[in-house]
């Protein structure tokens, strides 16, 4: 998957997530818990969607890189390009 | 129409789901009514022939309202004049005049548990909207038929107002369906003897201490029966449907469909019913006001307050995640959820519910979840017998009873019969939380953020994530000691996350 699919990606499981947030105004390198109302139950949510929409398995000791966009399109890219290899 | 909360008096039929002539099961969800909580999925409690459908989609009507009757095997059929029973005959209106069918007065005893079924909760005194269904426990009849046809016309909830207060039911005359004696009246009775006495009336009031009893009179505008138990709430004196009618599709009192359009056929639509976004919200904060003032009003809090040190939760968990696959991992507000409900069963005056100036213990253990939704408000629904469900289940049950929060699915149960709250405030918050009580419920525990503090561990200063568990409970049914010895319990049973 190309960064841009990533990212496209992981804001349509936000925006299923979090349907009121305005992911236009989304700022890309700042915490998502900063910008949006996200719970704990909301985050574990959306890590089982990006699990399912990529099929990276994502353990808990990684969650902190998913904090942000930028994050988990780099995070998302580079598990599937080592899978690949 | 049953009572899916302590300051509901009245829903909104959205749809049904299942037509007349079906067969239903107990926990089969039959119908969808609208509240200030959202739209809720009602299930039947009894196991039979869907007879008759008494309220139809759009038709708004007071708690405790029957809404459809079911036979149940065995049962002789009877039919409630004015109700949907499949192919309308000819002279049987099918919408009735009434914004609802005429309430049977009181199940005759050969109907009971006909009428009993769906409508149950019609003939369920309104201040026990909280008492559950447990699973597989209450024989629909509880409160049904009369035992002998010489009986005193009473309802339970009348009946047990007038031993609160110390008056004698067959002294009262009855004002009531049918002379049937209203808690109005044993209220009146009580309240005339006290003149009589010179006792103060604010002591009558106190020791009435009725959930229903004007809760929300000042906070809603709907007079509805806010007094009266459901059964005695003479439809001719009901207030108008508060809801806006629907946009369109279903047919409305004044209307009604042909023969040849199933009322029944609107419930694809029936979607339609529902409020707009803002009014909804403006109802759920009307409905909460209503509930924390009651609350506030009438509940004597104590507050209590712990840290707890999250050590060995914390540590035990992220090995146990780390087994996990991701849709399998447990979140520690599970591990929180089943530690309070544990710690419930060597405190039985915290879980359970005081309706009619007295508390009843409730012995099956619903752990009610506050989850606030993403719009503002929250609903608090029970997981139920919480104690006996394992880690995985628990949070299986955590994840799909939020999810059904926000998206608007709940069930009725889940909704009407916690017997206490928890409320974590989440990572993102404070680390402390002085919850209030939600009537007639008799405690909340609250657990704040969990935040790393210097702690000290056998004579050394290290660091230790934590967390503040927070008790209010109701003084009139416990003391602060006995829960002291609660949250004690429940930090205790933290100390040993493997075992939860």
């Amino acid at each position: 998957m190309k960064h841009d699919d990533l990212r496209q990606t992981v804001l349509r499981v936000l925006g299923e997530i979090a349907p009121e947030a305005d992911l236009e105004r989304l700022q890309p390198n700042v915490a998502f818990r900063q910008q949006l109302d996200l719970d704990s139950m909301d985050f574990l949510n959306f890590v089982i969607a990006l699990h399912e929409a990529t099929q990276v398995e994502i353990p808990e000791r990684d969650y902190w890189r998913l904090a942000s966009l930028d994050g988990c399109v780099e995070y998302l890219a580079q598990r599937l390009s080592a899978r690949q290899q | 129409m049953p009572k899916l909360g302590a300051d509901m008096t009245v829903g909104t039929v959205v749809a049904w789901t299942r037509q007349p002539g079906e067969f239903v099961r107990r926990g089969d969800i039959v119908a969808q009514v609208d509240t200030d909580k959202g739209v809720i999925d009602i299930e039947v409690f009894a196991t039979g022939v869907l007879e008759q459908i008494l309220v139809l989609p759009g038709q708004t009507v007071p708690v405790g309202t029957p809404l459809a009757t079911i036979r149940e095997t065995g049962a002789p059929e009877e039919r409630v004049p004015g109700a949907w029973a499949g192919p309308p005959p000819a002279e049987a209106g099918v919408a009735p005049q009434a914004p609802q069918a005429p309430p049977p007065p009181l199940p005759p005893p050969a109907s009971a548990f006909g009428a009993g079924a769906v409508a149950r909760a019609g003939h369920q005194p309104a201040a026990s909207m909280a008492q559950p269904e447990p699973p597989g426990g209450m024989p629909v009849s509880a409160q049904g038929p009369p035992a002998a046809p010489a009986r005193l016309r009473i309802s339970p909830s009348a009946r047990e107002l007038a031993r609160a207060l110390g008056v004698d039911p067959a002294a009262v005359q009855g004002t009531g369906r049918g002379g049937a004696i209203t808690r109005e009246d044993i209220q009146r009775a009580a309240a005339q003897r006290a003149g009589a006495l010179g006792r103060p009336r604010a002591e009558e009031a106190a020791a009435a201490g009725q959930p229903s009893a004007g809760a929300p009179a000042t906070q809603q505008p709907a007079p509805g029966p806010s007094q009266a138990g459901p059964a005695q709430v003479a439809p001719p004196q009901l207030p108008p449907p508060q809801v806006a009618p629907p946009q369109a599709g279903p047919p409305q009192a004044g209307a009604p469909p042909t023969a040849a359009e199933s009322p029944l056929a609107a419930a694809p639509m029936a979607r339609g019913v529902q409020l707009p976004a803002e009014e909804r919200a403006a109802r759920m904060r009307q409905s909460i006001a209503a509930a924390m003032s009651r609350s506030k009003r009438e509940i004597p809090h104590y507050y209590l307050g712990t840290t707890i040190d999250l050590h060995r939760a914390v540590t035990w968990l992220a090995a146990e995640n780390e087994r996990r696959t991701v849709t399998q991992r447990l979140l520690y507000g599970a591990l929180l959820i089943k530690a309070t409900a544990l710690a419930l069963r060597d405190f039985p005056e915290l879980n359970g519910f005081y309706m009619d100036g007295r508390y009843k213990p409730n012995e099956a253990i619903h752990v009610g979840v506050a989850v606030s939704l993403r719009l503002g408000g929250l609903i608090a629904p029970a997981l139920h017998h919480t104690d006996r469900l394992d880690l995985s289940t628990l949070m299986e049950r955590l994840r799909g009873l939020v999810q059904r929060v926000r998206g608007g699915s709940l069930r009725g149960s889940e909704l009407a019969d916690p017997t206490i709250t928890v409320t974590s405030l989440g990572e993102q918050g404070v680390e402390l939380v002085l919850p209030v009580i939600y009537p007639p419920q008799v405690a909340i525990v609250g657990f704040g953020k969990v935040v790393e503090r210097a702690w000290a561990v056998e004579g050394q200063v290290v660091v230790r994530p934590t967390i503040t568990a927070t008790l209010a409970a109701d003084h009139r049914v416990s003391d602060g000691h006995r829960g002291a010895l609660f949250l004690a319990a429940i930090d205790r049973l933290l100390q040993q996350p493997e075992s939860l």
